[in-house]
């Protein structure tokens, strides 16, 4: 039944798409950052994944263009998942924001913003959500140092 | 404490005992700690069975958990600390009356553990001064109503400010 949907989303979105492979029962798309919106709004609307499920990166430190931005969506209807895959440079890690799609990707794009530093034009509320106001960095880079602390209570020296 | 009946009463019951102000003091302390659980992670379930019928740290005079900090004289930390919350535990401390006992409890609260990342506070002692570390992931009931039979021998030396020359 999967590959039925898949067939179908493969045709429907052929030349909007890149090239899309069956990997672990999912469909893997793979698009450009400008058509984001676009493959969207036809998997939404037409194709009926109607629920999104996360928004994650993936960072390749000696890549370019660097990041993957991966999306997951689900379809309550035809009971499959979908992920797209984007990629944006260091220089200009931007991609369109999801919320006037689904409402639920307000808060995993806050998390994907200050965990990979991937901007999402659109959404006015990428505030901290795990993190803090004063936290530099993004911590799942590859580059950023595994044991760097920023400590909001500054350190007791003495030892009991 | 060392107490002696005068003469055995015919009901079994002392009529007097005696023993020194400061060890009735020290020990009327040690059963009437009041803690504060500040609990954030997984360790949680393991403080919860050691609380709970089967281990009964009410045994200890420590059952009874205050929610405020300001009524209570044992914090004790259960669980992993990040950075974010770390204001919050030095604001809880701080808002504690003296005389007041801090126990990390599992090893998060410890040493942070396998936390060494951008997240987790590597040890509370970082922030506030710990009085009795319990090591584990979770530590055992055992291993927890041991700690606190350390820290009641502890506060049992202890002199208290009460006994003065008055007293």
């Amino acid at each position: 039944m999967s590959d039925a949907v898949f067939e179908q989303v493969r045709e429907r979105l052929a030349g909007v798409a890149g090239e899309a492979t069956v990997a672990h029962g999912t469909l893997a798309l793979e698009v450009e950052a400008a058509r984001l919106v676009a493959v969207v709004r036809t998997l939404k609307d037409e194709l009926g994944f109607d629920m999104f499920l996360d928004v994650t990166a993936v960072d390749w430190p000696d890549r370019e263009p660097r990041f993957d931005v991966v999306w997951h969506f689900y379809s309550t209807r035809h009971f499959v998942r979908i992920r797209l895959k984007a990629r944006v440079t260091l220089a200009d890690p931007t991609v369109d924001t999801l919320v006037p799609f689904y409402g639920s990707a307000r808060y995993m794009e806050r998390e994907c913003h200050e965990m990979y530093g991937i901007v999402f034009r659109g959404n006015d509320d990428l505030r901290p959500l795990l993190l803090y106001e004063g936290f530099e960095g993004h911590p799942l880079r590859k580059d950023y140092p595994k044991q760097k602390e920023q400590p909001l209570v500054p350190y007791r020296d003495a030892k009991p | 404490m060392t107490t002696q009946p005068a003469r055995p009463a015919p009901s079994g019951a002392f009529e007097f005992l005696t023993t020194k102000k400061d060890e009735f003091v020290g020990w009327a302390r040690k059963f009437s700690l009041f803690p504060y659980p500040f609990v954030t992670a997984c360790c949680a379930m393991e403080f919860m069975s050691v609380s709970s019928t089967l281990y009964d740290t009410d045994r200890f005079g420590a059952a009874l958990p205050r929610f405020t900090p300001r009524q209570s004289d044992l914090l004790m930390v259960v669980g992993t600390v990040t950075h974010k919350q770390a204001p919050i535990l030095k604001k809880v401390y701080e808002q504690m009356c003296e005389p007041k006992w801090v126990i990390a409890f599992g090893v998060c609260a410890t040493s942070g553990g396998f936390y060494q990342n951008y997240a987790a506070l590597p040890g509370i002692d970082k922030i506030i001064p710990v009085d009795l570390y319990i090591p584990g992931c979770p530590p055992r009931p055992e291993m927890v109503i041991d700690g606190i039979m350390k820290l009641q021998d502890r506060i049992a030396r202890d002199r208290h400010p009460i006994i003065n020359e008055k007293f």
